[in-house]
């Protein structure tokens, strides 16, 4: 039973770190904001909620102990990171941040010349 | 030009009520647990700072219709209070009790009037951040 507990609860551990690191690395090497963005808001999320989830089950499976606070957390970080990403892009994308230069589609910008001419 | 909002909205319509139902529980928690009255106040108040980004201030102003200024003032009231009160007892300034007490739908609990002294705190701490942010927010 303690094998089987700390295998899953650390494998568990170790997947966030893992992903958080690969979120590092992509804030470092991906060339401009959107992607950098897209990066920081899906690894990340996922990374800090198998964390917070190795957590929860080490503390139920070994202590016994449900902290419930865990869990809402798990569900506000997948609701709010994406979110705070979609702003972050949309800010960015408002105040006239470019493109990569090597990106080949910007449906926003045509929905918005469409938008500016019918008015 | 209109600004689009959806997402924010819909999503702070959902994350407000988990973070106020938070801020309570660590409200109550504050005699057993880590917490009390400051912080609950003080995730209160962010939680209604929430609603003010995602809408304007005077939707927020129609939804909660509280003048803050007036809960700075009960919050004094409710913590002097509960220290006053001890003085009817013959006792010294800000002496609490507590009691077991068999309420009907709750069975046996711990009631203790350090509760309605972290009340005041409570209120205070929502009044004053809610004033400080609404005069700045106000200044145009």
């Amino acid at each position: 039973m303690n094998a089987i507990v700390s295998f899953v609860t650390g494998s568990f551990l170790i997947i966030g770190a893992f992903l958080s690191l690969v979120t590092a690395f992509g804030l470092l090497r991906l060339p401009d904001v959107y992607t950098r963005n897209h990066a920081a808001s899906k690894a990340a999320t996922l990374g800090v909620m198998s964390i917070l989830l190795g957590t929860f089950l080490y503390f139920f499976l070994e202590e016994g102990h449900f902290n419930s606070r865990i869990i809402l957390g798990i569900a506000f970080i997948f609701m709010t990171s994406p979110v705070a990403g979609h702003l972050i892009s949309r800010a960015a994308y408002n105040s006239g941040i470019p493109l990569w230069e090597k990106s080949v589609q910007d449906d926003l910008k045509k929905a918005k010349e469409e938008r500016k001419a019918e008015q | 030009m209109k600004t689009n909002d959806v997402i924010l909205q819909t999503v702070t319509k959902i994350t407000l009520f988990i973070i106020i139902l938070f801020s309570i529980h660590l409200f109550f928690a504050g005699h057993y647990y880590p917490g009390g009255g400051f912080i609950g106040g003080l995730m209160t108040s962010g939680a209604i700072v929430l609603l003010l980004l995602a809408y304007d201030m005077k939707t927020v102003a129609n939804i909660l219709p509280i003048d803050y200024k007036y809960m700075i003032g009960v919050g004094l009231l409710f913590s002097v209070g509960t220290g006053a009160g001890a003085l009817l007892f013959d006792a010294p300034f800000l002496t609490h009790a507590h009691s077991h007490v068999l309420l009907p739908l709750l069975g046996d609990t711990a009631l203790h009037t350090a509760v309605l002294f972290d009340t005041g705190v409570y209120l205070v701490v929502i009044g004053v951040t809610m004033t400080i942010i609404q005069t700045i927010g106000e200044d145009e």
